[in-house]
């Protein structure tokens, strides 16, 4: 009796990393670093130019070219590492590029469709039909205030920076995933975008769902109110608060969370 | 390179769908050829002795000629005695309708997808089917002989309408034109005929289905559309001599068998295709997707005659494993105000060549003549080749050339962000393709579309390791 309560702990964390090192082209990037998020919780994940914020975006989706050389990811219980990047998207992990690419002659729709019935495939859900897809993506259109022409254009080819951000919250809307990374999709918008980007990652807030904001400056967070702010310097995390935390650091810069840094890394 | 290595090999360890073989008791010659050999041919299809002698002087023409070298492919030599010319299903009758045609026969075309006996009707395709040499049966021809239309196959065209076809033979493709092509004027065997008379237009799509069965057998069709001034006609799958006004759209999908993974076997394609846009405004449009065949070598052509004629050709070739293909068009610009357009799109995989070679000729009379050409070659793995021929010559100052090529190669990025996605990496480089494709794929007619797309699909199939 009891241990079947043991076998799903109710606390079990949706992401929970440790240790992690990890490289790209023998460069060490990620030095040890430690991070637990809970379904229900919005993370942001600010640091300095070059700490590793993108890395740990990209070694989490699972991109090849980086090398994971120590440390685990867990994701839902289950060992993240040892998925290929297709069954940790199916597993409801998305990841809104820093640069989204371009695929000339496929539109938005059809990479879309192709892309929501390849994960409803893998969880064992019927397939929707070009009438359910169409449904599904106007409403969510309509939610974002995105125009419907955006479905019939090649994906990302000639978008503005803006336009391409966009892109990538509205397919995070209709993939609705678990677990949504959104990697400086802040960059370089103006505040109409950023509205709504900001607006469709507060839709997505769900006591099921996590969301990690990784940014630059607080100026999203002003939109996305955050429930934990860490600090990655030099590949770890050095410090983690709450939302106070990041407006702290756009009065005071990294500068003194660096040297704090330098400082524990002398002492060990 | 660490760009899509599973899907590649998934890609190139795929097998060929169509390589099943029906037994069917056939009549067919042996080995090699000679005078002896035409005769034969020709009295077997009871043919008129002018057709006879057609046949003979194209191979007193064929015997002095040798076979072309400047093309981008390599094979070792072929031994034209050690093929069979002629091989024909063996039946007790002449058909007369589909249920006398021998369900074997039928049951072939099925496995193939061909919509010969009900779906005929619910696909709207009339279909002429070639089995080996000979025209097997073809659908829809009452219907389309209420417009006037004739849509038969060649020898029923020779026997029924001896004077359309004495007329336009070899009117656009001479006897004498080249190597492969007298040869094909020597033995061919059978193919397509269709006539559209003046002002109608073709209520359907033309279709003509080829399909090699017996072993070590040459296919020599030859087919000859004709549509009359201000008719039009679209033709899916040999020549053609529009009138004025006329506009013929022809559409192929060639999916021969490739050879296997070491590119031992495989079908020859050497095809000649060309348009001749005799009157004003006439207008020929070739679409083809080449994705089978060990070579290829094929240049669909229009001659811009008639003024303001155009003339389009959309091309898409695929090659893998060691496929070879020298493929693309040539233009030329004759009357006044033509025009051309010309998008290939090139993709190459495995140890595939992909060679485009295109030729666009600006005649001295040809004023205010126009040319736009894009070329674009895709490359999958580090094995491949993909060249680029351009010929231009141009002898008006008057004429508007734009050359546009580019090649790519699928990206890692390209490929991690499907993933990230959900879309697997098969899938993924299937929609890079097909996305590559879309220019061309858009001008087939849209079941042809929908089966082009199933074919680069298929090509993929076979999950990643």
């Amino acid at each position: 009796m009891t241990e079947d309560v043991n076998a799903t702990p109710p606390t079990q964390p949706l992401l929970e990393i440790r240790d992690l090192y990890a490289s790209v082209d023998g460069h060490e990037i990620l030095k040890g670093l430690d991070l637990t998020v809970n379904a229900g919780e919005v993370h942001s994940i600010m640091g300095p130019n070059g700490s590793g914020k993108s890395t740990l975006a990209q070694v989490i989706a699972g991109r090849d070219s980086y090398q994971v050389t120590s440390g685990t990811i867990t994701y839902q219980g289950k060992d993240l590492l040892a998925l290929k990047p297709e069954q940790r998207a199916c597993e409801g992990l998305f990841l809104a590029f820093q640069y989204p690419v371009e695929i000339p002659g496929v539109t938005t729709s059809y990479f879309l469709k192709s892309a929501l019935n390849s994960i409803r495939k893998y969880q064992g859900l019927d397939e929707f039909d070009a009438a359910d897809f169409l449904a599904l993506v106007k409403e969510k259109m309509r939610l974002l205030g995105i125009d419907e022409q955006l479905l019939h254009r090649a994906i990302n080819e000639g978008f503005s920076g803006g336009e391409k951000k966009r892109n990538e919250v509205f397919q995070m809307a209709v993939l609705e995933p678990r677990l949504a990374l959104l990697d400086e999709t802040d960059s370089g918008l103006d505040i109409d975008a950023l509205r709504t980007v900001a607006d469709g990652v507060n839709r997505l807030r769900s006591p099921e769902r996590a969301i990690l904001v990784i940014t630059h400056y607080q100026r999203l967070l002003n939109y996305v109110v955050p429930d934990y702010v860490h600090v990655l310097v030099d590949g770890r995390i050095v410090k983690s608060g709450g939302r106070e935390l990041a407006l702290e650091l756009e009065d005071k810069g990294y500068g003194w969370l660096e040297r704090e840094a330098e400082c524990t890394l002398v002492s060990q | 390179m660490t760009t899509t290595p599973a899907a590649i090999e998934a890609w190139a360890s795929s097998r060929y769908k169509y390589g099943f073989v029906t037994p069917i008791e056939a009549d067919t010659m042996p080995p090699g050829l000679s005078e002896d050999v035409i005769r034969l041919i020709s009295a077997k299809k009871n043919e008129p002795a002018w057709l006879t002698e057609w046949r003979l002087k194209a191979y007193r023409h064929w015997l002095t000629m040798s076979e072309p070298t400047w093309q981008n492919v390599h094979y070792p030599p072929i031994d034209y005695q050690a093929i069979v010319y002629y091989s024909a299903p063996k039946q007790k009758k002449q058909v007369g309708s589909m249920e006398e045609v021998d369900p074997k026969l039928l049951e072939t075309y099925r496995k193939l997808g061909i919509p010969l006996e009900e779906q005929k009707l619910l696909v709207g395709v009339a279909v002429d089917a070639v089995f080996d040499s000979v025209s097997v049966a073809t659908t829809f021809k009452e219907k389309l002989a209420e417009s006037g239309i004739v849509f038969c196959s060649f020898s029923e065209a020779v026997r029924n309408y001896p004077e359309l076809v004495r007329k336009y033979l070899g009117s656009v493709v001479p006897s004498s034109d080249n190597f492969f092509a007298t040869l094909n004027s020597a033995v061919f065997s059978d193919g397509s005929f269709a006539y559209v008379p003046k002002g109608v237009r073709c209520p359907m799509e033309l279709s003509t289905y080829f399909r090699i069965n017996a072993a070590a057998t040459g296919q020599f069709e030859r087919t000859l559309i004709i549509a009359d001034e201000g008719a039009s006609v679209s033709y899916l799958e040999g020549c053609t001599a529009p009138m004025r006004d006329a506009t013929i759209k022809y559409s192929t999908i060639q999916n021969w068998y490739p050879g296997d993974e070491a590119g031992k076997g495989g079908i020859y394609n050497f095809v000649t295709k060309r348009g001749k846009c005799l009157g004003r405004n006439a207008h020929i449009s070739w679409t083809q997707v080449e994705t089978g065949s060990a070579i290829t070598w094929k240049y669909p052509s229009c001659i811009l005659l008639g003024d303001n004629s155009v003339g389009e050709f959309y091309s898409v070739a695929l090659t893998n494993h060691y496929q070879q293909a020298d493929t693309g068009t040539k233009m030329i610009h004759i009357g006044k105000n033509t025009h051309s357009n010309v998008v290939s799109k090139g993709i190459s995989a495995g140890h595939g060549q992909n060679t485009y070679r295109g030729m666009i000729k600006i005649g001295h009379g040809a004023l205010h003549a126009r040319n736009y050409t894009q070329c674009d070659s895709l490359l999958i793995g580090d094995q491949c080749g993909a060249h680029t021929f351009p010929y231009i010559e141009v002898k008006n100052s008057t004429a508007h050339m734009e050359h546009e090529a580019t090649t790519s190669k699928i990206g890692d990025d390209q490929m991690f962000y499907c993933n990230q996605r959900g879309i697997s990496k098969e899938d993924a480089v299937s929609l890079i393709v097909n996305g590559f494709c879309k220019q061309v794929f858009r001008e087939l007619p849209m079941e042809f579309a929908v089966e082009a797309q199933k074919l680069l699909a298929v090509s993929l199939e076979g999950s990643v390791g």
